[in-house]
């Protein structure tokens, strides 16, 4: 009996030692809190390598919507935010949560729909799309997760005039997912959504889906990097984690960005201040 | 043996004991005194409260009134009587194990048990088997094991609760060899039986109920020859007893 | 991972990547087991044992925990280990460990509730005979429990299952940290995010086959040792 008891015990012992490992050798990792369209775009997998190589530090990310994103930081339970939703973020800073936003870099947002677009929107203007879209009521795929593609969605409404809190019908499905789901979805209902072109470009299950509305400058997506602050939360690793913000906006960093490219598109576009500018 | 409780159980004394499940009456006021001595048979028809009977001596069960005793004292810990049931339950170990666990739950000291239980699997004839799964052993060798794990407790009282009912001629002359050789070693013998040719075969006593009380009480021969009441005749007669 | 590969080349060029995840699934999974066993059996060998006020009220409320949402669970769980949270200053969010404690706490009430109908129905055969040798309260549950083993690999089995298949407490308690907390199942919910479905599915056929696997091999396992003790 003994000795079939301590076998468990020791067996139990063992298990937690080997997944409790990891943490402890986490001296140089720090955790950024993302989005799902720099992770789902795969940005992240061929960033982070590079920086490791150069740094020796791990980067853990958690990819979520950028408000999820800037709440786990909120609650101390990040090192840095790499977030897309410009406003937000400098509440964030104003609050005393992030140390300083840095501008890292811009994609744009699409607006993809079915290849025979039924609602007939094809062109460069968003507004007037949207318009269409909502008189039609043709279906349109919203994240509803308060992410940055959210935010943005809500404030294109406003820019084309519509008050979508009122103007939502049946056709505007809240789905609160990520970008992928959102993508998912729309292929499988054939409707509209707005996405950023990372995702776009790097998804796969694109069904009968096709760009419909681009190059309209209202569409433009900034990426913002920041440091959580360490008087908030005094886990935060403050060095290892201003490394990696220092990084991203150091030329190295822009030049490893501009270089991500996925069928020879170029998915992301560097555009840090300059130093010490 | 160390553990062993210094005091005698016996005499097991009833005095008017009365046992009740709900408004059945199972035992009806009886009063007995089992002394050291030739095995005594509890003897009757099915439901004359032989099982429960023996479930008291035990000490499985209370009596809903009246006293039992076990050398003058109410409630000793069952540490110098051991059970033999109808159908054993065999734990899920080996032959061998099972005695060990016995042994173990006896107090015997770790360091003497695997030679212990060896020596008890051959008193009853399990050697061969004693890395066998003991749910896999016949219905006569569980039998015989039960009694290795009753013996493993180094009982003053023996109680066996009609063990051979639902065993073949060899298997029961193997289990009535080992109870007799059990009584001879001075274990007091208690058990349920109403099989006439074994109550003659091993009893030095026979305790016979009916109904749930206690009929009467004699010499195996002068019981047998010379049953003294008239329930006790037709039992012996073969007619039904209700 | 490669996205360009499908799943099946990714099991026979041995993709590191892959592999790492599947040991993190299996380590994960296997820790919460052997976790919740070593709470969860005794306690449910207790309440099968045990006659105390409420007992039926604590049964029916550890049999419906079976049912815990493990979004809930990981929510729940998630508020605690925060940063800010009570026990944020231990610093495991995000972590494999946190991962454990998750999917302990969801297989805890399935391994506690098996045991607790098992070691019952048990007691009731093996009552007179532990009686009559005298066992002792701690005696009976040792015993108990080791002779119900062969029943009680199949509670293992099941709470190994539903931690393996899990993926919303997982999900919220890990981070799905690429390299670190990343298994099975949110690697799935990744690639389905990411449009992938090919490779999401062969993944999740993976999934299948190894639990599969798991399963055949404790019964395996099980069916040897009952021949050799009963």
């Amino acid at each position: 009996m003994t000795s079939r008891r301590s076998f468990v015990a020791l067996a139990i012992l063992l298990g937690i030692v080997s997944s409790g490992t990891p943490s402890s050798a986490q001296e140089r990792s720090i955790v950024v809190a993302s989005t799902t369209s720099t992770q789902d775009s795969g940005l992240f997998g061929y960033l982070l390598p590079i920086f490791k190589a150069k740094s020796g530090i791990d980067v853990k990310v958690i990819a979520q919507g950028t408000g999820q994103a800037l709440d786990t930081a909120r609650r101390g339970d990040a090192d840095v935010v790499f977030v897309h939703a410009k406003p937000q973020e400098e509440k964030f800073v104003a609050e005393g949560f992030g140390v300083k936003r840095f501008d890292v870099m811009y994609n744009d947002f699409v607006l993809v729909g079915p290849k025979s677009d039924p609602a007939g929107v094809k062109g460069k203007d968003i507004a007037t799309a949207l318009k269409t879209i909502e008189s039609k009521g043709a279906p349109f795929v919203s994240r509803g997760d308060r992410s940055g593609t959210h935010a943005a969605e809500l404030a294109l409404w406003i820019v084309a005039g519509i008050d979508i809190g009122s103007a939502k019908g049946a056709w505007y499905r809240e789905i609160g997912q990520g970008m992928g789901a959102a993508l998912n979805t729309a292929s499988a209902m054939n409707a509209y959504v707005l996405a950023d072109r990372g995702t776009w470009i790097s998804f796969k299950n694109r069904g009968d889906l096709d760009i419909v509305v681009e190059g309209d400058r209202r569409l433009f997506n900034q990426y913002g990097v920041m440091l959580v602050n360490p008087e908030r939360h005094p886990s935060v690793k403050k060095e290892a984690g201003q490394v990696f913000v220092d990084w991203l906006v150091s030329a190295e960093g822009q030049a490893a960005i501009a270089s991500y490219k996925i069928e020879g598109q170029q998915l992301f576009f560097p555009n840090a201040e300059k130093k010490g500018s | 043996m160390s553990m062993r409780a210094p005091a005698s159980d016996l005499p097991l004394m009833f005095e008017n004991v009365s046992l009740q499940a709900g408004a059945t009456i199972i035992l009806n006021s009886l009063s007995l005194t089992i002394a050291p001595g030739a095995p005594t048979l509890i003897v009757g028809p099915n439901g004359s409260g032989k099982t429960s009977l023996l479930r008291l001596c035990m000490g499985l069960a209370t009596p809903t009134s009246g006293r039992i005793s076990w050398g003058g004292r109410s409630d000793p810990a069952p540490t110098r009587r051991a059970f033999v049931f109808q159908r054993p339950v065999m734990l899920r170990r080996t032959a061998a194990a099972n005695v060990s666990y016995a042994l173990a739950q006896a107090g015997a000291p770790r360091s003497g048990r695997a030679r212990r239980a060896a020596d008890l699997l051959t008193r009853v004839g399990l050697a061969d088997l004693a890395s066998r799964p003991a749910r896999l052993l016949s219905g006569g060798e569980q039998q015989r094991l039960a009694l290795a794990r009753a013996l493993a407790r180094d009982p003053e009282i023996l109680l066996l609760d009609e063990p051979t009912a639902n065993l073949d001629p060899a298997a029961t002359r193997a289990v009535e060899e080992i109870v007799l050789s059990a009584a001879q070693s001075g274990i007091k013998i208690v058990m349920a039986s109403h099989d006439l040719g074994q109550v003659r075969r091993l009893a030095g006593e026979v305790v016979f109920l009916a109904r749930g009380a206690l009929c009467e009480r004699a010499a195996t021969a002068d019981f047998l020859d010379h049953p003294a009441t008239s329930e006790a005749r037709a039992f012996l007669r073969g007619d039904l007893v209700i | 991972m490669p996205d360009h590969l499908n799943a099946l080349q990714l099991i026979l060029s041995g993709d590191p990547t892959l592999v790492a995840i599947v040991r993190l699934s299996l380590g994960v999974s296997l820790a919460a087991v052997l976790l919740a066993a070593a709470i969860g059996m005794p306690l449910g060998a207790l309440l099968a044992l045990t006659r105390f006020p409420g007992r039926s009220v604590l049964v029916v409320l550890l049999n419906a925990m079976m049912g815990l949402p493990p979004v809930v669970v990981g929510l729940a769980l998630y508020l605690l280990l925060s940063r800010s949270g009570p026990l944020g200053e231990f610093g495991i969010l995000f972590t494999p460990t946190a991962m454990v404690v998750a999917q302990t706490v969801l297989i805890l009430p399935i391994i506690a509730a098996l045991t607790r109908q098992t070691i019952e129905d048990l007691w009731t055969e093996y009552r007179d005979e532990l009686s009559a040798m005298n066992v002792g309260a701690v005696g009976r549950m040792t015993t108990l429990l080791w002779d119900a083993r062969f029943s009680l690999l199949t509670a293992l089995l099941a709470g190994f299952g539903r931690a393996a298949a899990e993926v919303g407490a997982v999900m919220i308690v890990g981070g799905n940290i690429d390299g670190f907390t990343r298994t099975m199942t949110t690697t799935v919910a990744l690639e389905t995010s990411k449009g992938n479905l090919p490779l999401a599915m062969g993944l999740g056929a993976i999934l299948i086959v190894i639990v599969l696997a798991i399963n055949a091999a404790a019964w395996g396992t099980r069916a040897w040792s009952q021949r050799l003790t009963g």
